[in-house]
């Protein structure tokens, strides 16, 4: 009577170790077999709104690469996370490579956060595609051989923005006022613009350093109004633009207001209504072309809204990474440094294809200026702008917009 | 000229101290007759201003901003009824943590309800563009917040100074004990207290809504200006809080004048300043209660 139980014991005893020995393990061997791949962007503070997307997009990417069977025949498993600041960013990034074991890094949005990932990601020999940051300075003197740059930088946008103000006679002679966002990426920016006017006979009248946590911009336009400027010209970032946009429509000042720098969800947080002028953009939902059409239907069917730049770019680069990784069938961050450097062409959902330029990992890429529609000819809220031609045009080099070796260099340590 | 520009941000200032007052004025009330410091404060603020850009849809801006404090102020009666009554004579660390917690909550509600991209909306065009009045500029927008901010300070000042509920709430800051001794229940008077309190700051929400981002952590980030103006003013005072919001307001516009980029460390060394030289703020009370 009293051996059954016993050998019951025994039974499940020996069940249950043969599950540690045989099960568990085959259950960690799964999880090993996929790839980990760490996402950082910001979620939180002045950024949050466009960082968000960006996560909807890399989200989107990972699950469309493992259902069409993942990378090297292994699922990817997206870690994405808030990067909050510059110092939880690199210490973020410095935990997903060491302690979770991600083969590579994408994302980010703030060039002060993205500067710091760059430098674990160098110290770590793996690579980080920068989705989001357009300092000129992280692709010139900061630059560094494991760090890639998706979207456009600085100058770009400068040159883009400048082109079409160009073509309507809105800088030759012309006094500017500038805002400026007070951190690397806005003193980056303002570089890139005095660059400009100083080539196109532009004064530039007077400048306003803005902390990124500002939020009533009244004080700084009474300073705009008193200067007297031709153009007002907006150098900030993510809520700052959405504040001022709605500021500078409520003081309703005659001085056209332009901008180098704006992403789509910040406009769209501004409002029809209150957003006028001519600005940059690297992609908009509406472009015209397979691969972008198909994004923007899949994105809307998961999210229910369209995407904004910063999804679309964070999407594009898991999807570039993704076919590198099965072209060279390796993660290792030599093999897929020589791979990039290459100059290796990728559809991103644009008319031209676009590639890592080799001395300094710029994505070269189209951009586009834009206006804004009249809030009458607007099909739903997220139908705010009309883009420009494409720049360069169709039979100019695409890297004529970009920084050249000489306005930016970049020394890349072997 | 310069003088005139320096004169003109300092009366930009008094109009942008106008709306702090708004916000900072319900946080100084609750915590001088509860004794409980609000950090929920600020979720009623972004409240004001979600619920606002929601009836503007249907109803305009007008009926919108009437009604978005007077639903919050009915939500302060359910926050005081069911979790702030509970901690008036508790460790005021638990009101701390309480209210922090529901701040979150709030937050993630709202992201929930609305999601995490911004909402927006804008001025009626009537209140567009700026009006010059001798040699300043103002924003007609603004102004009409300034005038509704002066004829609510006059009410609330008149609600506790001539009334016999002012005089309870008065006395209920000072000596809740005596109160009580004389027959009299406080909590009804801490409920009405809460209302205009949340009321007020959904206000200040509703009003800022056309002109500033509306988005979940809105309510976090002008918390932090609404404690400067309280510690600076003192507590338990009523014209502590209005000189300090103003105050606060041409401090920042001065700074900005001379040396934009310690705009907004200025409130805070202001702030550092006046608690050197009186540790209570400038019109505090001794109030025997939190000595």
């Amino acid at each position: 009577m009293i051996r059954y139980p016993r050998r019951t014991l025994l039974r499940a005893g020996a069940a249950f170790a043969g599950a540690a020995a045989l099960g568990f393990p085959a259950i960690a061997r799964a999880q090993a077999e996929k790839i980990r791949i760490g996402h950082l962007t910001p979620l939180t503070g002045f950024l949050g709104v466009i960082g968000s997307y960006a996560q909807l997009g890399a989200k989107l990417a990972a699950e469309e690469i493992n259902a069409s069977g993942g990378i090297l025949g292994r699922p990817i498993d997206l870690l994405s996370e808030d990067s909050i600041n510059p110092a939880t960013a690199a210490t973020k990034a410095q935990r997903m490579l060491e302690q979770d074991g991600a083969v590579v890094l994408l994302g980010e949005i703030s060039s002060a956060s993205s500067l710091t990932i760059m430098q674990v990601a160098e110290r770590n020999k793996k690579v980080f595609f920068s989705t989001g940051a357009r300092s000129d300075a992280l692709r010139g003197k900061s630059c560094n051989k494991y760090s890639f740059h998706c979207d456009i930088p600085n100058t770009v946008m400068v040159n883009a923005v400048g082109t079409a103000l160009s073509q309507q006679g809105m800088v030759k002679g012309k006094k500017f006022f500038t805002l400026t966002a007070d951190y690397i990426f806005g003193h980056d920016l303002l570089k890139a613009a005095k660059t400009f006017f100083g080539a196109h006979d532009a004064n530039l009248i007077g400048d306003e350093l803005i902390a990124t946590d500002v939020t009533d911009f009244s004080p700084y336009l009474l300073k705009v109004r008193q200067a007297k400027p031709d153009v007002v010209c907006c150098n900030l970032a993510g809520n700052q633009v959405t504040n001022l946009v709605k500021q500078y429509a409520e003081f309703g000042f005659p001085y056209p207001l332009v901008g180098f720098n704006l992403n789509t969800g910040d406009a769209w947080a501004a409002g029809a209504g209150n957003l006028s002028g001519t600005w940059p953009t690297v992609w908009y939902h509406t472009l015209d072309n397979p691969t972008s059409k198909a994004f923007v239907a899949a994105f809307s069917k998961k999210y229910g809204k369209p995407p904004e730049n910063h999804a679309w770019i964070d999407y594009v680069t898991l999807k570039l990474l993704a076919e590198a990784i099965n072209t060279t069938k390796s993660t290792d961050s030599g093999e897929l440094i020589a791979y990039f450097e290459k100059q290796a062409q990728f559809d991103i959902g644009k008319a031209r294809k676009a590639y890592f330029r080799s001395w300094d990992h710029q994505l070269v890429q189209e951009a586009y200026p834009f206006t804004v529609k009249p809030k009458d000819q607007m099909k739903d809220q997220w139908d705010m702008l009309v883009l420009g031609d494409a720049v360069p045009a169709a039979n100019d080099p695409l890297e004529t917009i970009y920084p050249t070796k000489e306005q930016n260099p970049c020394e890349m340590k072997a | 000229m310069q003088f005139e520009f320096l004169l003109e941000q300092v009366v930009n200032g008094l109009v942008l101290g106008g709306y702090y007052l708004l916000i900072a004025l319900g946080l100084s009330l609750i915590f001088s007759v509860g004794g409980i410091v609000n950090l929920a404060h600020g979720a009623f603020y972004a409240l004001g201003a979600y619920i606002c850009v929601e009836l503007t849809k249907r109803l305009g801006f007008g009926v919108s901003v009437v009604i978005s404090p007077l639903a919050v102020a009915l939500l302060g009666i359910l926050f005081e009824r069911f979790i702030l009554r509970r901690f008036y004579t508790a460790d005021p660390i638990l009101s701390l943590l309480v209210t922090f917690g529901l701040a979150m909550v709030a937050e993630q509600a709202i992201r929930m309800i609305w999601g995490a991209a911004p909402v927006s909306t804008e001025i009626p065009q009537s209140f567009r563009g700026s009006v010059i009045v001798g040699d300043f500029l103002f924003s007609r927008y603004r102004l009409l917040i300034l005038g509704v901010v002066a004829a609510i300070m006059v009410g609330v000042w008149l609600l506790l100074h001539k009334t016999s509920f002012g005089r309870v709430v008065r006395a209920g800051i000072q000596r809740p004990d005596m109160v009580a001794a004389l027959g009299i229940r406080l909590q009804p008077y801490m409920t009405a207290i809460v209302m205009l309190g949340v009321g007020l700051a959904a206000l200040g929400g509703a009003f800022f809504a056309p002109i500033t981002t509306v988005h979940p952590a809105m309510g976090a980030d002008i918390m932090t200006i609404a404690f400067v103006v309280v510690v600076i003013g003192g507590l338990g005072s009523f014209w502590g809080v209005i000189i300090a919001a103003l105050l606060v307001g041409v401090v920042r516009g001065i700074a900005i004048h001379f040396e934009p980029a310690a705009g907004e460390a200025s409130i805070y060394i202001l702030m550092f300043v006046v608690l050197l030289v009186r540790p209570r703020g400038l019109l505090g009370e001794r109030i025997e209660k939190f000595e």
